[in-house]
């Protein structure tokens, strides 16, 4: 599949205190998002992630490196004729109304006059917005403008979409539909960059991931690479047994009425556990492996780095 | 196009901005001030209310250019407003531009609305119409075109407040600078004098736009005079404005 983003060797760093010292935020950030897929760009406060969306999108200026949006320089007007883009945290201009801004934004792009009302409409609708069209912006709630700006971020049916932090400071029935907005870009084909501390959300619709850590990748590749092979521990619920027989066997144990919870991270340990429950003639309610969640990998690269 | 759009959406910001208002109900007072002072002058009055009314036009425009164009930039930057602008297809430049041409229609829709309260004042004095009022107008906004160019410089850069502070001084140096002219024509040559002439043709001539003396006291105005003023206007806007491009077409917005 042809490559929707390439970034190469990219280097910013920025001034700063009253000597003016030099700060290295990106220190060689390498990637590649392939069209059609939701690529999730992670790392924690102060990592680069804003930094790196803001050089890809010209706000910043790197001081090494190339970036190529669809096969074009990054800073071309065709390359940002296809692009789409929503700020963390965003902030409109808020005595606009929610058509008035869009209407103004359509204006920076060849949009014809017939077809722009249309597509702002159809706009509206996707973000549930429609009864808010004539709402300032300045009445919006958080969530409101969450969704005003995915709005903008679409009007030019891009066919790349770079999103900082889509999913911040919503509730939960908002992130679900920004979720669904999401994937519904990549089943029409378009490529999705986003940036996102909520990992449980990246892991749902991400196709692939990328961790920064003090301005470098310290891993990237497909999300089921990462995180699917490796069990952490096997929980394990079980009755007829007594509490003692089991103890040297699990990491954890708990007892709630004739039930026994236990937490087994040893595979020879689970072995010897099921062996007993057979002799003893004992039961097992549920058995369930944990695998390593994209939280447990961020948390351990983190702490590695 | 994209220049158009972001202009029409500065004018809609601008309009409402409070402190426009004020400044235009400021400079209602004055005209009416005039008149009293018209009262307590021997003499003709409506050389009076015409020369102060004139002042105030030339004032408060400039003083709705600092305040209002100081912010339009810094507002886009500190708002993150300029963000999602930026990644739209559009230049730096253009942005810049945008934000200038808006401004400037913003000031003369309300000089326009203010040369307007003015003539109606002056009509209940004269009982005609002073078209003449039209020439002095069309120089004030030239110089207004310049002090926005010089607002927006400075707001690319700086806050509001310091942004206000240097453009106002550059009002009034821009008001005081004759004089270096008058001290040129009475230094002997040397270094003195050549470099009195270099600060002055550094520094901007706000009084060649001024020419209240002439309409109020009915002097003829060749008609050279408008040529020059409008052209030198015009060329300094362009320098400052093409300053204020190349500061901000390489700026970081962290």
């Amino acid at each position: 599949m042809a490559e929707a983003l390439k970034i190469t060797d990219l280097h910013k760093s920025f001034k700063t205190g009253f000597l003016l010292k030099k700060k290295k935020i990106l220190k060689g950030i390498h990637l590649e998002v392939k069209q059609g897929e939701i690529f999730g760009y992670l790392g924690p406060n102060g990592a680069g992630k804003t930094t790196t969306i803001k050089c890809l999108l010209g706000l910043i200026f790197p001081e090494k490196g190339e970036i190529r949006i669809l096969g074009q320089p990054y800073l071309s007007l065709s390359a940002k004729e296809r692009i789409g883009f929503l700020p963390e945290n965003p902030y409109f201009y808020d005595y606009l109304t929610a058509s008035e801004f869009l209407e103004f934004y359509s204006q920076l792009f060849f949009i014809k006059k017939d077809k722009k009302e249309d597509k702002i409409q159809s706009l509206l609708r996707l973000v549930r917005l429609e009864k808010s069209a004539h709402l300032q912006l300045r009445k919006f709630s958080r969530g409101m403008l969450q969704r005003i700006g995915m709005a903008q971020a679409l009007l030019n049916e891009p066919s790349i979409v770079f999103l900082d932090e889509p999913l911040g400071g919503l509730d939960p029935l908002g992130r679900k539909e920004i979720r669904d907005i999401i994937t519904s870009l990549r089943d029409e084909g378009k490529t999705v960059f986003l940036s996102s501390h909520i990992l449980q959300d990246i892991e749902m619709i991400c196709d692939r991931v990328a961790i920064i850590v003090n301005g470098e990748i310290i891993n990237s590749g497909r999300l089921k690479d990462l995180i699917s092979e490796k069990i952490n521990f096997t929980e394990v619920i079980l009755s007829g047994l007594k509490e003692e027989q089991l103890r040297e066997l699990s990491e954890s144990l708990a007892s709630s009425g004739d039930r026994i919870f236990l937490k087994i991270t040893d595979e020879s340990k689970l072995e010897e556990v099921l062996q007993l429950v057979h002799s003893q003639k004992g039961k097992i309610h549920s058995l369930i492996p944990r695998t390593e969640t994209l939280e447990d990998l961020f948390v351990e690269m983190v702490k590695t780095q | 196009m994209k220049i158009k759009a972001i202009a029409l959406n500065t004018f809609r910001e601008a309009i409402r901005d409070r402190i426009l208002y004020v400044i235009f109900f400021f400079a209602a007072v004055c005209f009416l001030f005039s008149r009293v002072l018209a009262l307590l002058t021997v003499g003709d009055q409506v050389k009076i209310i015409t020369d102060v009314g004139l002042a105030a036009l030339s004032f408060f425009g400039a003083l709705m250019a600092i305040l209002v164009g100081t912010g339009l930039v810094y507002k886009e930057i500190d708002k993150k407003t300029l963000y999602t602008l930026l990644s739209k297809p559009i230049h730096r430049y253009q942005f810049l531009l945008g934000k200038y041409f808006g401004m400037i229609l913003t000031l003369f829709v309300m000089l326009f609305l203010m040369t307007v309260l003015f003539l109606i004042l002056l009509f209940f004095h004269t009982f005609k119409i002073e078209w003449q009022i039209f020439a002095a107008v069309f120089l004030i906004f030239c110089e207004l075109c310049v002090i926005t160019a010089v607002a927006i410089l400075f707001s690319c850069f700086s806050t509001p407040i310091l942004s206000s502070i240097y453009t106002l001084s550059f009002y009034l140096i821009g008001h005081l600078s004759w004089g270096l002219e008058t001290l040129i024509d009475n230094i002997n040559s040397g270094l003195g004098r050549a470099l009195a002439r270099v600060l002055y043709t550094l520094l901007p001539d706000l009084e060649n736009f001024n020419i209240k003396t002439e309409i109020v006291h009915h002097l003829p105005i060749p008609p050279e005079l408008f040529f020059f003023s409008f052209l030198y206007g015009f060329c300094y806007s362009v320098f400052i404005l093409f300053l204020a491009v190349l500061v901000f077409r390489r700026r970081d917005f962290i």
